[in-house]
């Protein structure tokens, strides 16, 4: 490289339905010279050697062996977003090169769209609005009453970052929080949200009334929702997913919410995204789907990219990451 | 909840009730227990037999001609069940402490029943209070409203009659508040629209480019900081919102520090720094069409108006036009006016605005919490004690 010139990072797309967005483009540009998949697949030999970075947009480009061996001075993959489920992290580590996800950016945001997700659904928001709109209004007072928020018990599955955030909305909210984790926070940290730690998952599934799943896609984590989990819920509760479709055993879902085992669910993520037209889950009245709201926000989407760059630049000129992300 | 505004709408289309077939079909488990169906078939019966006073229940000491001894003191409803009753379970309630005569029981025998009638319970603004009706009742003491807003009520009528009126504040300040959050949050995030392409038989892909707003630190303006307003505060705080508030008067300043809001007393002020205006005062002469074409005018293109106190503050004809010109970016509104709004109104085409049937109030706790909260306004009213709630003309 040429002193002075800017290092080359490689984008899958510019614009359309899932590509970077055009708004961000003039700050990549101010710190590298934007490559996108195409252009470097029809000059894979020179496009490749100079390549130091990715910015995987909503998971894309795919990152497999054959684009790892054809990048040879790929020095960091940043991820637009906190969830490196999409990626093999070992493979990637395999060839020398650092990850780095956007923790700090996603975690408000997400936060919110739990918030917003779990009001919606107790209030029925989504139903009332369809029959305020409907030519006929034709409804009965049971069509349109919720379950109260204040004063109800929230059961947070996954309290990292962002399910913290929602321990502290939801307590403004006059919530009762339970948690359960990995590993058990700090006191002073509970205190602040009121939060009590379930070490059993069984006890805070017993006792909610919302449910929602705030964790990382990891084998461990995998349908950690199913048949017995949604059993052990009380009928008037309400499973909020925002984490990953695949936590929950969608089938064990459906036919949970249509026996009334569990009372509602709002779903931001499912598996897949988005979900065949037929799929059982979309014909549910009490089920709320929303297409993977998480971190769609002008600001959010943003500061992504932000955190992303701050990111590459580090790894560039051999600094610590703000947000390496290791295989486990 | 649907309410019609006064009399001069008694004649418009009634809730349809017809073969909703989804309608009563799907209990949600919680709905069934609590005994809230609607029972449209039901024909209630008319004659009504006296309550027997079990032990432990207190004696009403009453006017002395109103009942007997030992009877329960009588209050008019609209009806139970049906489309515009007193839910069953809340009609239980009330039987506890009284005997319940329906509009239909009273209208059918008014010599007998309209000196028995002490207390009037009001549901969902039903049954229309008017000077006909207050000159054939007697020995009314009390007009219980469920609910805060009493817009609905001539109170200076009522008074001139003698007659106390009281409300439920304490029982719909939490859930009109979280009203307020749901709504502006599924506003925020375009959580309405969302769905629909989540649903829609053409959806085959979620584009990225498809955004919504920031909640978190952004600015909210509350107008109207009261019990429900400085509720919606309290749980703003939360999400780093910064909160400006429009008041008649200001609050101590140990409430002000405690959301963190900041008083305007310039509402102008609070409009163009906002990128959330919530509106939560009381409808009055003074609050009527507070929100019209200057003040819609004033705030960002780019801000969200969100109404959970009444329809009539805000100039309807001036926000539709506000949001067909993207004047402001989108709004939720739980109140209109009138409740329903016609089914041609342009408000329910527009993809920028949210509208829920005054729901406000409509959980199966908070119902109940204002019915219990009107039941203790009566008792005390018909007991000459201090009545918890009673609402004064100005």
């Amino acid at each position: 490289m040429e002193e002075g010139e800017l290092p080359w990072l490689l984008v899958n797309e510019v614009g359309g339905i899932r590509g970077i967005l055009h708004s961000h483009v003039p700050f990549l540009k101010k710190h590298f010279h934007l490559i996108t998949m195409k252009e470097f697949l029809e000059n894979r030999k020179d496009v490749g050697k100079m390549v130091q970075a990715i910015y995987l947009w909503w998971h894309k480009p795919v990152i497999d062996k054959e684009l790892l061996q054809s990048l040879p001075n790929l020095k960091v993959i940043a991820n637009s977003g906190v969830g490196m489920d999409h990626l093999d992290l070992k493979l990637i580590a395999s060839f020398g090169v650092k990850m780095a996800n956007a923790p700090r950016a996603v975690s408000s945001t997400t936060a919110d769209t739990g918030m917003a997700l779990l009001l919606a659904s107790a209030r029925r928001l989504v139903e009332v609005h369809n029959i305020s709109i409907s030519p006929s209004m034709d409804y009965c007072e049971a069509d349109i009453l919720g379950v109260k928020v204040a004063g109800a018990t929230l059961g947070i599955i996954g309290m990292g970052r962002i399910g913290y955030k929602i321990a502290v909305r939801a307590k403004a909210f006059e919530m009762n929080i339970l948690y359960h984790n990995r590993t058990r926070r700090k006191v002073h940290e509970e205190q602040a949200v009121g939060a009590t730690y379930c070490k059993k998952i069984d006890s805070l599934l017993q006792q909610a009334d919302f449910v929602m799943l705030v964790v990382s896609l990891t084998p461990q984590t995998h349908k950690l929702i199913g048949k017995r989990e949604l059993e052990l819920m009380k009928p008037t509760a309400t499973l909020i997913n925002i984490s990953r479709g695949a936590v929950v055993d969608q089938e064990a879902l459906v036919a949970a919410l249509q026996t009334g085992v569990i009372r509602a669910a709002a779903l931001d993520v499912t598996s897949p995204e988005p979900l065949p037209r037929d799929h059982a889950l979309l014909k549910l009245k009490n089920v709320i789907i929303t297409p993977h709201l998480g971190i769609k926000t002008d600001k959010a989407t943003y500061m992504i990219t932000e955190e992303a760059v701050e990111n590459i630049l580090a790894a560039l000129n051999g600094l610590p990451l703000p947000s390496e992300v290791l295989p486990s | 909840m649907f309410r019609s505004k006064a009399s001069s709408l008694s004649t418009v289309i009634p809730l349809m009730f017809g073969q909703s077939n989804l309608a009563c079909k799907f209990f949600h488990p919680v709905i069934a227990s609590h005994g809230l169906c609607c029972h449209r078939s039901v024909i209630y019966k008319q004659r009504y037999r006296m309550h027997q006073l079990s032990a432990g229940r207190r004696t009403i000491n009453t006017g002395t001609k109103v009942m007997a001894e030992g009877e329960l003191p009588s209050v008019l409803i609209l009806d139970i069940g049906g489309t515009h009753g007193v839910l069953e379970d809340l009609a239980a309630l009330l039987k506890k402490h009284f005997h319940l005569i329906t509009m239909k029981e009273f209208l059918g025998n008014k010599e007998e029943m309209r000196k028995k009638i002490q207390s009037i319970f009001v549901f969902e603004c039903r049954p229309t209070i008017d000077r006909e009706l207050l000159e054939s009742l007697p020995n009314l003491k009390v007009i219980a409203n469920s609910g805060v807003g009493v817009d609905h009520l001539d109170l200076k009528m009522i008074s001139s009659f003698g007659v106390k009126v009281t409300n439920t504040p304490h029982a719909v300040a939490d859930p009109t508040a979280d009203i307020g959050m749901a709504l502006m949050l599924a506003s925020a995030r375009r959580l309405v629209e969302g769905c629909l392409i989540a649903l829609s038989p053409d959806t085959k892909y979620f584009a990225v480019d498809w955004l919504g707003v920031e909640v978190t630190r952004a600015t909210l303006g509350i107008i109207g900081m009261g019990s429900i307003g400085y509720k919606v505060a309290q749980r703003a705080r939360a999400f780093n919102m910064r909160i400006l508030y429009h008041n008649r008067n200001q609050r101590r300043k140990e409430d002000e520090e405690a959301v963190g809001a900041h008083y305007c007393a310039k509402m102008e002020d609070l409009l163009q720094q906002s990128d959330f205006v919530m509106l939560v005062v009381n409808l009055t002469p003074e609050t009527h069409k507070l929100i019209g074409k200057k003040e819609l005018g004033l705030m960002k293109p780019t801000a969200t108006l969100i109404n959970i106190s009444r329809g009539a503050v805000i100039d309807q004809d001036a926000l539709v036009e506000a949001l067909q010109n993207k004047v402001i970016r989108a709004a939720a509104l739980d109140v209109t006016y009138p409740e329903p709004l016609p089914r041609d109104h342009p408000l329910l085409n527009l993809s920028n605005v949210i509208i829920t049937p005054h729901i406000g109030t409509a959980t199966v706790q908070a119902i109940r919490m204002m019915a219990e909260e009107a039941i203790a306004n009566m008792l005390a009213a018909l007991n000459d004690q201090p009545i918890p709630s009673e609402v004064f003309p100005k």
